[in-house]
């Protein structure tokens, strides 16, 4: 009887070492995660709440002073016409390029999909622009695009038209600035377009020519439906990328003329480090913010449903 | 029904000759199964059939039509892959009619040929499922049930069975011999398993390094193995060789000696054999069987392994000059591992093969 019970009670205990063992483990365990965590809260959510703070403060640098506004700073962005411009025109450049890039990038991936040297080299070509800075690929534009002189000038003026100046049109500035961003970063999509095919296993197609599909049945019902996800995810890579359009409008056309290509990020930009307005530009910040998260979450819940369906 | 005719068929890549000017006549309804190890070509033949790979040389007749510069769609063929290569978006439904959409069946044809496919396949109740959410036996099931619909002139099997597992191996191979004799229609399968092989082909055509081997039927390729690769290739476990001395015998048939000094007189007719006198023996386990030791005309050895099944056991029998042969013994036999034993020979079941590996058979073998 006692030996049994003395059996039991080291049997406990034995148990409740196993307990506490296991837990420690498991505490031990969120070490692995615990840099990452701090690098997140440090350099991603405090920024954000203190940003979204700022937004309520009308900062003054000069005399290192801030009195809080609460949100007069987004009441007077939204009367702001040249912020409701800035607005306007982020959404019409990611509206022209996103489609630009999904279409050709997945264009360039088809027609580049195959073995042999050429293939790699037009490759390489293609994906090269990405490596250069926004200077080199806007002084190349610039150059290209410099009335009477530039690249196109010469075109158009060997064939008898008139010198086109896009830079300095009204309509043409923004349109100009995403085919030079498209030409630039294309590489990209690209790639990751051929990388989506090339996992597309070739029984399948072999079926498909075996079904008698045609070319054009075989990209709509085979290719397009196997490579959903990455249309979804070039997609949400571009919105995101284009919404944060800065560099290139800054260097080309400085928002203008008369505002016509000013994106969001250079109105903070100015606003902030060249008005000094820091409230101001923070306040425009959470407004980019909150489009952004808006038009990512419109895009997850269209992916989703097609998935679904 | 339909016969499907090769003719000089050569296929290189590069400058290495994989099928060189290869000839083949497949008979109307016919289930033919070329078989082999990797490599040997015969999946490469397969898809040139198909149309997947191009010829370098010859012609693919299909029906009487020539369709060697067909596209694969044109040639009235469906074929079943070894990944089944279903597509991963679409329904079972869809899967299976796809293909008759594309060439603009009617709908409601369509609808009748994929229902009857699916109740012979006892796929109905998974019409509506996609590939991902199907076991692999299923997803076969929905490769062979798409080559159907199209009541194609023939029907191409690439390792169908490869990817599945021993038990349901067996089932699918009894549903595609159903098949078979439901539909009639002519079938090309490829495997390099002999006893998918043995169990469905009307005909099997062996082929080794881009050639045919042999072609008959299993039994007669199983009896009267034409090359010693044949012989080695069809059966298990694999007939056993031994390196014999032809030795003179006044009866019109060949007499061999075993390196342990032992003679052993075949049924093997002397006339037509090459004058050579190195030979090799070849003899399946069920041809030798487990004897005493102090026996006359045996060959005595240790025993090894022994491997019992429950209906028959395997011995592997160490020979006294080092080589092993395995016997087939009686399911209640009694031999345990080092037990000296002697083993006996059917002398009207061996087989000689000559030094370039061609065959020479026992005169009393009757070819089933």
């Amino acid at each position: 009887m006692t030996v049994a019970m003395k059996v039991e009670a080291s049997a406990d205990r034995i148990q409740a070492r196993k307990r506490g063992a296991r837990a420690g483990q498991r505490w031990g365990n969120a070490l692995f995660i615990l840099p990452f965590l701090v690098v997140y809260l440090l350099m991603l959510v405090i920024p954000l709440f203190k940003g979204i703070w700022i937004s309520l403060l009308e900062v003054d640098m000069l005399s290192n002073s801030a009195d809080f506004v609460g949100l007069d700073n987004y009441v007077e962005l939204f009367s702001d016409e040249i912020f409701i411009g800035a607005v306007l025109n982020t959404f019409y450049f990611v509206l022209i390029s996103t489609p630009v890039f999904i279409a050709l990038g997945l264009a360039l991936a088809l027609a580049l999909n195959r073995p042999g040297r050429t293939g790699a080299t037009l490759r390489a070509i293609f994906f090269g622009s990405s490596v250069l800075s926004v200077t080199i690929v806007t002084l190349v534009w610039k150059l290209v695009l410099m009335p009477h002189h530039g690249m196109l000038a010469n075109i158009t003026e060997s064939v008898g038209l008139p010198s086109l100046s896009l830079l300095t049109s009204e309509t043409w500035a923004l349109p100009t600035i995403a085919v030079v961003t498209v030409w630039w970063i294309i590489g990209l999509p690209m790639m990751l377009f051929l990388a989506a095919l090339q996992q597309i296993p070739r029984e399948i197609y072999e079926a498909a020519a075996l079904d008698n599909a045609s070319r054009w049945r075989t990209l709509w019902s085979i290719t397009l439906p196997s490579i959903r996800r990455t249309v979804a995810l070039v997609a949400i890579i571009e919105v995101i990328l284009q919404f944060q359009l800065f560099g290139q409008a800054q260097l080309m056309t400085q928002g203008g003329p008369n505002n016509s290509s000013r994106p969001i990020v250079q109105f903070i930009y100015e606003a902030g480090f060249r008005n000094w307005e820091l409230g101001y530009a923070a306040a425009a910040s959470q407004v980019l913010f909150a489009m952004m998260l808006v038009a990512m979450a419109f895009q997850v819940w269209l992916s989703s449903r097609k998935q679904a369906y | 029904m339909t016969g499907i005719n090769l003719r000089g068929i050569d296929k290189r890549y590069g400058s290495v000759d994989v099928i060189n000017n290869f000839e083949l006549q497949i008979n109307p309804g016919e289930f033919l199964v070329f078989l082999g190890p990797s490599g040997c070509g015969k999946s490469t033949l397969m898809r040139m059939i198909a149309g997947l790979e191009e010829v370098s040389a010859g012609e693919i007749h299909v029906a009487g039509r020539d369709v060697t510069h067909l596209a694969p769609g044109a040639r009235d063929i469906a074929m079943v892959f070894q990944h089944y290569a279903l597509y991963p978006h679409m329904t079972v439904y869809d899967n299976m009619a796809f293909g008759l959409r594309n060439v603009g069946v009617p709908r409601d044809e369509i609808d009748r040929r994929v229902q009857e496919a699916a109740r012979m396949l006892e796929l109905v109740p998974l019409l509506e499922r996609k590939p991902v959410e199907m076991s692999g036996g299923q997803r076969q099931r929905v490769a062979i049930g798409r080559a159907v619909v199209k009541e194609p002139l023939a029907f191409l099997f690439d390792e169908p069975l490869s990817n599945l597992d021993a038990a349901l191996r067996g089932r699918t191979r009894i549903e595609l011999a159903r098949l078979h004799q439901r539909l009639k229609t002519t079938m090309i399968f490829v495997t390099h398993d002999q006893v998918e092989a043995m169990t469905l082909a009307t005909r099997i055509v062996v082929m080794n390094a881009g050639r045919i081997e042999q072609l008959g039927r299993p039994m007669e390729i199983y009896h009267r193995p034409a090359t010693r690769f044949v012989a080695g290739f069809i059966g298990s476990p694999a007939m056993n060789f031994l390196d014999v001395d032809r030795i003179e015998a006044p009866n019109g048939f060949v007499a061999v000696r075993l390196p342990d000094g032992t003679t052993v007189q075949t049924s093997v007719p002397a006339a037509g054999l090459p004058t050579q006198s190195k030979l090799t023996l070849g003899v399946r386990p069920e041809a030798l069987s487990i004897g005493a030791a102090e026996e006359s005309d045996v060959l005595v050895g240790n025993a090894e392994v022994v491997e019992r099944l429950g209906d028959q056991t395997f011995a592997h029998i160490a020979l006294r000059n080092g080589e092993l042969v395995i016997v087939q013994a009686g399911a209640d036999s009694t031999i345990s591992v080092g037990d000296l034993v002697g083993v006996r020979l059917d002398h009207s079941a061996v087989h000689l093969f000559d030094q370039s590996g061609i065959a020479y058979h026992a005169q009393a073998r009757s070819v089933a």
